[in-house]
């Protein structure tokens, strides 16, 4: 009951899914895929969001009880997810509503800033590669070096063989180890599939009973 | 003080607060870092309730009277007996119902991951790029496989799929620095604008 039976809901339920990847019946198709398997997904799938909900909530007021370090700021993020929420369910998600112009003037330039921060450490893991002085480390960076200043005007004035050499890079060395790496990839993606739906794989059950 | 111009002064005060972890970690950051958090988690609660929840929960069992999407509805529920420590395994069944489209994930798996790749592969080797990239795969291939010792000019074949992961880390490493920067140019010109340095 507490794991044979999601361990059956798996096995049955994915093995209908092989089906439904390869057969065009009637009853995979129309049936199982669109008035069974997705209704209820999307009917089901709200729930997950108010886990994350209760999972940060309980994060937090934890935090706060213990007076854990920066538990102060805890406040902030119950203040952000209160006011949003508000705004939202008060005023609607329209455009020139209250949701909207927090998520213009305070999520959109926060996470954009939190990305653009990025630039600096990249920057400083750049250096320290350098550092490292070993063969490999030189081929990548001169390869990044290569792409990067192909993709700016200054890069074309030192070189006007630039743009060709980097487009060579992308076309011919990165595909093949991109190809590779992606064959593997599907190979181990499969791999893991294969061991979920014949119950090996049991770990998104969870420890316990 | 227009309307505008008080809504840009918020977005630079946010922007700068994160830009102030590049001097070092303090107040201002944590603040703003804790209350992007909480503001993307509640705008993610308000469109998953008007998006998801009112089309495929709400409307359908209230106003359609479809009760049979009562279950997945509770099915959807024991997600939230992930927190009792008695009844946890409860949060099991929908997490199985999810997990269901695995199966799909084999035989799709096996044509977007290997074969379509495999055929992109295998073309004609008319030209040199061709056989470098033939050559590269396969390397890089083999660099994976460990059942063989890397050993002899087996080893140094294998060796070669290194320095071509190296080329292709190096070139991924380049697009993402690219796409920060512009990201950056964006945030700064965004501040410029602002205060009015330029125009």
């Amino acid at each position: 009951m507490k794991k044979t039976i999601p361990l059956l809901i798996v096995i049955v339920g994915g093995f209908i899914w092989v089906l439904w990847a390869f057969s065009p019946h009637y009853y995979i198709q129309e049936d199982f895929y669109n008035k069974f398997y997705l209704p209820w997904s999307y009917a089901s799938s709200p729930f997950a969001m108010l886990l994350g909900i209760m999972s940060l909530f309980m994060m937090h007021t934890a935090k706060i009880r213990r007076k854990a370090p920066k538990w102060q700021f805890s406040y902030f993020f119950f203040a952000g997810f209160v006011i949003t929420s508000v705004a939202g369910f008060g005023w609607g998600t329209q455009k020139g509503g209250p949701l909207m112009w927090i998520f213009e003037n305070t999520q959109m330039p926060m996470s954009a800033t939190m990305f653009s921060l990025l630039a600096f450490y990249m920057a400083s893991a750049a250096y320290k590669a350098f550092r490292a002085r070993s063969p490999e480390a030189t081929v990548l960076l001169v390869a990044a070096v290569v792409v990067m200043l192909a993709q700016v005007p200054i890069g074309v004035k030192m070189s006007k063989h630039l743009p060709a050499i980097s487009q060579w890079i992308l076309d011919v060395p990165n595909l093949a180890s991109k190809r590779g790496i992606a064959l593997g990839v599907g190979l181990g993606g499969v791999a893991t599939s294969l061991k979920i739906l014949l119950g090996i794989e049991r770990s998104y059950l969870g420890g316990g009973d | 003080m227009s309307f505008e111009l008080m809504s840009n002064l918020v977005a630079v005060f946010f922007t700068m607060c994160i830009f102030s972890f590049l001097y070092k970690d303090n107040p201002f950051y944590q603040m703003a870092e804790q209350l992007l958090v909480g503001i993307s988690l509640g705008y993610g609660l308000v469109f998953t309730y008007e998006r998801v929840f009112i089309p495929y929960v709400y409307q359908p069992i209230v106003l359609k009277h479809n009760w049979v999407l009562i279950f997945p509805a509770i099915l959807g529920m024991l997600y939230l007996f992930r927190f009792s420590r008695k009844l946890s395994w409860l949060s099991r069944y929908p997490i199985a119902f999810s997990m269901m489209a695995v199966g799909a994930g084999v035989p799709m798996g096996i044509h977007a991951g290997i074969l379509v790749q495999m055929r992109q592969a295998m073309v004609p080797l008319e030209t040199t790029n061709l056989v470098l990239i033939f050559l590269g795969t396969i390397a890089v291939l083999l660099y994976f496989f460990f059942s063989k010792a890397h050993t002899g000019v087996y080893g140094k074949f294998v060796n070669v799929g290194k320095w071509y992961m190296m080329i292709g880390f190096g070139a991924s490493f380049g697009l993402t620095v690219m796409a920060r920067i512009s990201l950056l140019i964006g945030r700064i010109q965004f501040l410029v604008d602002v205060f009015g340095f330029i125009k």
